[in-house]
């Protein structure tokens, strides 16, 4: 990094303006300059290792541990551990329920993405193509939900599930995914539904399919790339939720991950049982950080695809 | 090609909006209208009060606390996160040595450095938070552990000392939001046109006026939308999610790190005070709109085409 550097067109002998801009730093270049480069080339790296160490060691801390004795966890931290046991990793599948903590949690997010994608592209789709009053009130109601504060309505919420007996269901959670969703996937998909030609639709209604057969058939393909992104965006979200299964779910069958996890560091951190307790943890981590390295530029491309303009 | 063009578009819109209306909008109606009850929660009854809980919650003492550390966190984190990460992602783009034929690049590498500044970003918060709450802990963490190997003595009890649990707090939160702006401040950063820099760097401009001049201007959209988005996320779901899992119970040492929507929650379903609970979430909503709206005031600058 050279923040503070001149550029070297300054320090060069006149009679070559601007010839070494092109070439490789330091190649035929005064001493000076070199160990200038050399400086802060070594800073800008320095900076940027220690934020990645800072980044990985506690991930690599966490995966080591689950391997070790309660007693090493502690004393030697960074210490390679002395054997692969997968003791703890079995006490936290079984004994922990994190195996039905999963399955929750798949069976929650699963319903919901589908959910979420069909309903919010069908819902972005109609305020994308379609004009007939009350559009914009309806696109703004959608959108502004993006910007207030769930906890606020999770009260009123907490006993309007209640009321409907859906507290502390699978289908009730799903639902309620699926409506904090819509804000986001409704305001992403619409303008990504403006963008497509309309052409390719115009063509299909001409030839006699409705309008339900041209968006199933016709639109949904085209959308593939912006369902895909949205897609990414709304599985990370849901995958992560804990604010809304910790007050909506509270029976100890239903719980997903995140509050399987919550639970198991209160309780494991009573009996002690540290290596449990990391290999619940780093049973929930893994699928997820394999998935992202794995699928990395889709996901870094679907999550800034939303957020860049 | 008219035909069945509203009943094609009810049919379309009535699933989404009646899931939204009633699990979103109703919820959220009712809850300005709860703030003015002494609803408990716990009975159906419960009678109009007016202005009651909010009196009640102007002397409340835990109130103006959470308020604190929630406004706190919502000009703090930001602050780090997105200078940290503009800081990272001009290395990565554009601090790199000059090599052949390009007259700006990132540094070696910068292809993982992305990809690892990344790994919290896909990582439940609740993990976030459950990770460090033991990292942290004085007796078994990996920080006193680590500290303890380099031959520190004395060392802190970092969540249970008042003065210190906020700030490990706003650690950990800048700890797992960074990564995610570094990529997305880099795909920006990539978009900016070369000779732009190519331009500057020819009439002398050093690294640090290239940055200040043609990368920030030409990226202040995103960082505003970055900033309303992370003070939401600080004031909302994600200061929850940390704070409750990591205080030591609930809150922090003598509420050290108590934030509104923690107390949004405490006061309705600890504490039996529905009603008052939803005079602090509208206290809430103030606070984030206030946010959104002085960030955009603040922020506004001509827009800039390129």
């Amino acid at each position: 990094m050279k923040t503070t550097d001149t550029p070297p067109i300054l320090r060069e002998e006149p009679g070559v303006p601007g010839q070494r801009i092109a070439e490789s730093d330091g190649a035929g270049a005064p001493r000076a300059k070199r160990g200038e480069g050399h400086v802060l080339n070594v800073f800008s790296h320095g900076v940027l290792v220690i934020w990645a160490l800072l980044v990985i060691l506690p991930l690599f801390w966490a995966v080591m541990s689950a391997f070790k004795s309660d007693k090493a966890i502690f004393n030697t931290p960074w210490a390679l551990p002395d054997s692969l046991s997968f003791d703890a990793w079995g006490r936290a599948w079984n004994q922990a329920h994190m195996s039905e903590y999963f399955l929750n949690t798949v069976l929650v997010v699963g319903g919901s993405l589908v959910g979420t994608l069909v309903l919010g592209s069908m819902a972005a789709y109609v305020l994308a193509r379609f004009d007939f009053p009350g559009n914009r009130f309806i696109y703004f109601l959608f959108v502004g939900g993006m910007s207030f504060p769930v906890m606020l309505a999770l009260v009123p919420l907490f006993y309007v599930m209640d009321n409907m007996g859906m507290l502390n269901t699978i289908q009730g959670l799903i639902l309620v995914y699926i409506a904090y969703s819509l804000p986001f996937t409704v305001f992403f998909l619409t303008s990504f539904f403006r963008t497509l030609p309309t052409s390719v639709a115009e063509a299909a209604l001409i030839d006699g399919a409705s309008h339900t057969r041209t968006f199933f058939q016709v639109m949904l393909p085209m959308a593939k790339p912006g369902l895909i992104s949205v897609g990414i965006f709304n599985f990370l979200g849901q995958w992560n939720q804990y604010m809304l299964p910790t007050v909506l779910n509270t029976d100890p069958d239903k719980r997903v991950l995140a509050q399987g996890l919550v639970e198991l560091s209160t309780s494991q951190g009573y009996k002690g049982d540290y290596s449990g307790l990391f290999a619940g943890l780093v049973i929930a981590m893994l699928p997820v950080l394999a998935a992202y390295i794995v699928f990395q530029r889709q996901v870094v491309a679907g999550l800034t695809a939303g957020a860049l303009k | 090609m008219q035909h069945g063009k509203y009943r094609f578009i009810v049919g379309f819109l009535i699933a989404p909006m009646a899931l939204y209306v009633i699990f979103v909008i109703w919820p959220f109606i009712q809850s300005i209208y709860y703030s003015f009850t002494d609803w408990t929660g716990l009975s159906p009854d419960f009678e109009m009060v007016g202005f009651d809980n909010y009196t009640k919650m102007f002397k409340d003492d835990v109130f103006w606390k959470s308020l604190q550390h929630s406004v706190l966190l919502a000009i703090l984190l930001p602050l780090v996160t997105l200078g940290l990460a503009l800081f990272f992602a001009f290395m990565l783009n554009v601090g790199g040595r000059r090599r052949k034929g390009a007259i700006i690049s990132g540094v070696r590498g910068s292809g993982f450095y992305k990809i690892a500044y990344f790994f919290p970003q896909v990582l439940s918060i609740a993990i976030v938070a459950i990770l460090f709450q033991f990292a942290f802990d004085p007796a078994q963490g990996m920080i006193n552990g680590s500290l303890k190997a380099l031959g520190f003595h004395d060392l802190p009890n970092w969540l249970g000392d008042p003065k210190l649990a906020l700030w490990c707090i706003v650690a950990v939160l800048v700890w797992c939001t960074t990564g995610f702006f570094v990529v997305l401040f880099s795909a920006g950063m990539a978009s900016i046109p070369k000779d732009f820099y190519e331009a500057a760097l020819l009439d002398g401009a050093s690294r640090f006026t290239t940055f200040s001049r043609i990368t920030l201007p030409l990226l202040w959209d995103t960082v505003q939308s970055g900033w309303v988005y992370m003070g939401i996320l600080a004031l909302g779901a994600e200061g929850f999610a940390v704070v409750n899992i990591m205080s030591v119970g609930p809150g922090g040492p003598d509420y050290s790190t108590t934030v509104l929507p923690l107390y949004v929650y405490q006061a309705a379903f600890r504490d039996g005070q529905a009603g008052y609970a939803t005079t602090i979430g509208v206290a809430l909503l103030l606070v984030t709109l206030a946010f959104a709206a002085i960030v955009m005031k603040l922020g506004r600058r001509e827009r800039l085409e390129y």
